[in-house]
């Protein structure tokens, strides 16, 4: 069969609804996106461990230890499940970490802002989880079935990282002055960062029109960036904070929130590699990496002598 | 249609990448295409109850069989998802050839009549 029939089967498939499957022919452009998608999300789910870790040994009690130590395990997993999608494109899970560790394949830039403040780990739960829940339940539906399973199981858990983020804000919310204005500046600073995190505006695209054909993703930025928006607006009254943007305003003819500009200079420059924190966040993945080469040789020993010691049980 | 970028987790493209962080890396970048020395891959089942099969979850990497079990305690039921774990090694699952579905699969397609719902039954006896 000519590769063009092959094509238009594939395309079939997706307009069908049908998933599509490891073993499955697929078009190697869709092959790749995909692995460039899913191993930057999982990259981003590993590296999102550490500006919470940050805050694990000072966490104000230990109830809100327990909550971070739970909160950042998921994460771990998270990616875990996403690397473990990405392998079934044929690509090794060490090489994938690799192009992490070398700086070839990217995580999302929010990751690469500080932590100041305990109030910081309430705004990421709120804020930025609240953000990747908007993208994770449209990719439950994404058209690759590992990724769509791994999503759904993401999704599951997220809710709670979104949540507890929320309740330990209101907590501050309630609290003494400098807990109120502790608060205030974590959603300060958040606040930008985590409208970037859906990318640039529509209009400025010039490709992957192809995503939206193959179903990998299935709406654009702005109107996910537009859905958070409204939501989060909505929200902040519980808290009686304010969302540092003048021109934030309920627009009664769209039935949306208008909101101001966003620094895409700013948004370049993290990207770049320029954000506060890229270097450190790179420089901790491999010192990690490094330090756990003798955990990864030493289990490998003992695997080995285990199954040589059962070998020599049954002989 | 829509035309859209992703930039959200996924795809920052390779020319708006860090430069600044490319040359200091001692980790030679493996394209993806792997240095292969990772841990065996395993497939996860889980039970999650008491009379119901196992059903797959995921998989992950272990140096053997017992690493996978408790890895995949550690990643799979943290929520009380399960209480009992598969593990099999990847390479030991056969799996049919999705390019045979057609002939494996549709000629099942005909055969309605393995179906209880072809027999229509007076409504006397129609809880059958």
């Amino acid at each position: 069969m000519p590769i063009q029939d092959f094509e238009t089967i594939f395309q079939q498939k997706i307009n069908e609804e049908i998933k599509i499957e490891p073993k499955d022919w697929m078009p190697e452009a869709y092959r790749k996106t995909n692995i460039r998608q899913i191993s930057q999300h999982a990259h981003s789910e590993v590296v999102g461990m550490l500006p919470e870790g940050n805050w694990i040994s000072r966490a104000p009690s230990l109830k809100r230890k327990l909550i971070l130590l739970a909160k950042v395990q998921d994460e771990a997993g998270h990616g875990l499940y996403l690397y473990s999608a990405c392998e079934t494109l044929g690509v090794s899970r060490e090489g994938t970490i690799n192009d992490l560790h070398s700086g070839k394949a990217k995580y999302s830039s929010i990751f690469n802002y500080p932590t100041l403040t305990w109030a910081d780990i309430g705004a990421i739960g709120w804020l930025v989880d609240g953000a990747a829940i908007m993208n994770q339940v449209m990719l439950t539906r994404t058209s690759y079935g590992p990724y769509a399973r791994a999503m759904v199981r993401i999704c599951k858990e997220e809710s709670f990282h979104q949540r507890q983020g929320f309740e330990s804000l209101l907590v501050l919310s309630r609290g003494t002055k400098e807990q109120k204005e502790m608060c205030q500046d974590a959603i300060n600073r958040w606040w930008w960062p985590a409208l970037m995190m859906f990318g640039p505006h529509d209009s400025e695209s010039l490709h992957s029109e192809q995503s939206m054909k193959w179903k990998i993703k299935r709406k654009s930025n702005d109107e996910l960036r537009q859905n958070f928006v409204d939501m989060i607006a909505e929200q902040i009254k519980t808290l009686g904070m304010k969302l540092p943007d003048d021109k934030l305003k309920w627009n009664e003819e769209r039935r949306h929130y208008d909101f101001g500009q966003i620094n895409w200079d700013e948004f370049w420059n993290v990207v770049k590699g320029n954000g506060p924190c890229n270097k450190q966040r790179l420089d901790d993945r491999r010192k990690a990496w490094e330090e756990g080469e003798w955990v990864r040789e030493a289990a490998a020993a003992h695997a080995k002598k285990r199954a040589q010691r059962q070998k020599e049980i049954a002989a | 249609m829509n035309f859209i970028r992703k930039f959200y987790y996924g795809d920052i493209p390779d020319d708006k990448t860090g430069s600044g962080l490319k040359d200091t890396s001692p980790i030679p970048p493996s394209g993806g295409g792997g240095a292969g020395h990772d841990w065996p891959l395993w497939e996860v089942f889980i039970r999650s109850k008491q009379g119901l099969d196992h059903k797959h979850v995921g998989s992950l990497h272990a140096a053997d069989a017992q690493m996978a079990i408790e890895n995949a305690r550690d990643v799979y039921t943290r929520r009380m998802e399960g209480e009992s774990i598969w593990v099999v090694e990847s390479k030991y699952i056969t799996a049919s050839n999705p390019e045979e579905a057609g002939e494996l699969y549709n000629p099942a397609k005909d055969k309605v009549y393995r179906h209880p719902t072809f027999y229509n039954l007076p409504d006397e006896v129609n809880h059958m």
